[in-house]
């Protein structure tokens, strides 16, 4: 029972991760309206974030900012008391990008829906198999 | 097709069930991920470059040639936008809406009639009907210099706290679209045009790589910013300090605009006219 709780305890942001993606990769898959893939795309790269964000975490480290006095003197800096900066420096430009991803499929989506007058896949292939010519 | 993609997402979900049992335990700080370049990364940064911040000096200083071209995918979504959406002037509308600004009372204007703009006493709104609110306009009138300020602390302390230039840029371009939704894009517009925000977000790129440039041209290699310090007058390891947030500042320019300009060209679906 013991061994099952602490189990539970060290792998549990995987498992919270691990439903965030298949919520965002199911709503890719099966929702066939754009905006519900978009937001799907957004649940998924969020998970993606808080799954490198979860593994830079040490037990007993405080964030990636060294603690300096104003004395002057240089103490030394042991790995073990800041947590891995690396993951969060990642993160910190795919936030961004996620952003710029998503204006971009916005812009899609609205230049879609101009030219098919809807945001549903079926529909918007329908629309394509009509204007074939033969 | 949902029954395929529940079982599609399952199977992977299992996998990924499977495989996370070998996973380091969550804060053990024996994991792989925190052992080799990290741990160089929190010993040597602050005399590397005195920046207490090892997000930031990581960021902009080691691996700032990822962060340079992260900028340029950011200035290459704007573009994306602009080109997929942006369209010429459109023609002259059938009827143009004006209030008058004391009264409240709204004028529409047919076709080929006399403009009352030139008295400084009208407003143009927009054809779809927006209703007039004093107290939202109000609060974000108050609210928005407030939110400009903190980004710029944001952007400006970034070196010994949690910020820098994407944050801050982030915080500085949602408190334009905060006065864009809140009076409306005509309004926003005059303030910072279309023109100003593409300056802007070029610019901002130019001055990341323009930096990287000057290193080049003062003997190093790109980005490192060493080379600077007989141009900035300090010894290199403060060069350094100095050189993240010279791109730091570049950064949120970039970030602000790009921002900016990607929610002007959605919300009026890429002719800037009137939006939300």
């Amino acid at each position: 029972m013991d061994g099952i709780v602490s189990l539970i305890i060290a792998k549990y942001n995987f498992w919270a991760v691990i439903v965030l993606l298949l919520i965002g990769f199911y709503a890719m898959i099966a929702k066939r309206n754009i905006v519900k893939k978009i937001i799907g795309m957004n649940i998924f790269q969020t998970a993606i974030i808080l799954f490198y964000v979860s593994i830079g975490s040490k037990k007993g480290a405080t964030i990636p900012i060294i603690t300096h006095g104003h004395d002057g003197v240089n103490h030394t800096v042991q790995a073990a008391d800041y947590i891995n900066p690396l993951p969060h420096v990642l993160m910190l430009t795919a936030i961004v990008v996620s952003v710029a991803t998503l204006g971009v499929a916005l812009a899609l989506s609205m230049k879609i829906y101009a030219r098919y007058g809807t945001l549903e896949e079926d529909e918007i292939q329908g629309k394509l198999m009509e204007s074939e010519p033969g | 097709m949902k029954v395929l993609g529940l079982i599609t997402a399952f199977c992977f979900g299992g996998l990924l069930f499977y495989i996370s049992f070998d996973f380091p335990d969550w804060g053990d700080s024996a994991s792989p991920a925190s052992q080799h370049v990290s741990s160089y990364y929190i010993e040597h940064t602050m005399q590397d470059t005195s920046v207490p911040n090892i997000v930031t000096a990581v960021l902009a200083d080691y691996r700032s040639y990822d962060t340079l071209f992260e900028t340029a995918v950011i200035f290459s979504a704007g573009l994306a936008c602009f080109f997929l959406l942006r369209v010429g002037e459109r023609q002259a509308p059938a009827a143009r809406f004006y209030r008058h600004l004391s009264t409240g009372i709204t004028f529409r204007i047919e076709k080929g009639g006399r403009l009352p703009e030139s008295t400084g006493e009208f407003e143009r709104i927009d054809s779809v009907w927006v209703p007039y609110d004093v107290i939202i306009r109000m609060t974000c009138r108050l609210v928005v210099p407030f939110i400009q300020l903190f980004a710029l602390y944001v952007i400006a302390h970034g070196h010994h706290s949690p910020g820098g230039g994407f944050q801050g840029g982030v915080i500085f371009g949602a408190a334009i679209i905060l006065f864009a939704i809140s009076n409306n894009l005509r309004q926003a517009l005059r303030r910072m045009s279309e023109k100003i925000t593409t300056l802007l977000s070029s610019l901002g790129v130019m001055i990341y790589a323009g930096t990287g440039m000057l290193c080049i041209v003062m003997g190093a290699g790109f980005l490192d910013y060493r080379a600077l310090s007989s141009f900035l007058g300090v010894d290199p390891v403060t060069a350094r300090s100095h050189g993240i947030l010279i791109v730091e500042i570049g950064v949120a320019i970039a970030v602000t605009a790009v921002m900016v300009w990607v929610y002007y060209i959605l919300s009026s679906a890429g002719r800037q006219d009137e939006g939300l």
